[in-house]
């Protein structure tokens, strides 16, 4: 079905997102301060998006989409939601 | 299903290639850089571009070689490029919030402390609500 050149992109494609994910728990368990945590929490949603996409064609079905867009919406809601309670002390006033 | 299409083949692979190279970008920046103001360029900048070029790698492969149009990759897509600078707005303020309230708690960018805006006007995060408005805590 796939020639040569796809697995070893597949192979990078999803090295690079896991290399990317170990940097953000890092960043997350260390920041410094709490805006860092929230920065690597939203990073962490984003390249979760990359690797559901990656597996998605890995295996050449597309039923996942649906958690890819959930999983977008749900993490921009935590991320303001995080922040709005940092700067107001209330998330809906 | 048919054969490969080495066209197909060659522009998926290298949209994936691009894409994890970008993210991989945005997160050694999420890392390295020295100060939060800088951070953020890396995830809402490389990391939003990397996922773009995923999102369109997935969307060529089931075009081109599973022949299926889908558009889920392009909503989010679309979605994320909406909601990735109000994150990155929202993280900000919660940064120049925690500044003001302890200058020793963060470590500043290089750029500083950013100069208050001109008049008696406030940043938009240490104001409080002005009367008439909802929160003002007088008509409760």
């Amino acid at each position: 079905m796939t020639g040569a050149v796809l697995p070893w992109a597949l192979m990078f494609g999803f090295a690079a997102v896991g290399i990317a994910l170990a940097m953000n728990l890092w960043r997350l368990f260390k920041g410094p301060a709490t805006a860092d945590r929230i920065l690597a929490l939203d990073t962490m949603v984003i390249n979760v998006i990359g690797l559901i996409v990656l597996a998605g064609i890995a295996e050449g079905s597309g039923t996942s989409f649906e958690a890819a867009l959930l999983l977008a919406m749900v993490g921009f809601v935590g991320t303001v939601a995080y922040c709005k309670f940092l700067l107001r002390g209330d998330i809906i006033e | 299903m048919s054969g490969p299409v080495p066209f197909a083949e060659w522009l998926v692979s290298g949209l994936i290639v691009l894409g994890g190279a970008f993210v991989l970008v945005g997160s050694w920046g999420l890392v390295r850089l020295p100060s939060l103001m800088e951070r953020l360029h890396g995830p809402t900048k490389a990391s939003t571009l990397g996922l773009g070029a995923l999102l369109l790698a997935s969307v060529a492969w089931f075009q081109l070689v599973e022949g299926v149009w889908t558009t889920h990759e392009l909503l989010v897509s679309m979605f994320l490029f909406m909601t990735a600078p109000i994150s990155a707005n929202m993280i900000a303020k919660v940064h120049l919030h925690r500044l003001r309230q302890n200058p020793r708690s963060e470590v500043p960018s290089p750029a500083g402390i950013p100069p208050p805006p001109p008049g008696s006007a406030q940043w938009a995060t240490y104001e409080a609500p002005h009367e008439g408005t909802p929160g003002d805590f007088v008509g409760d």
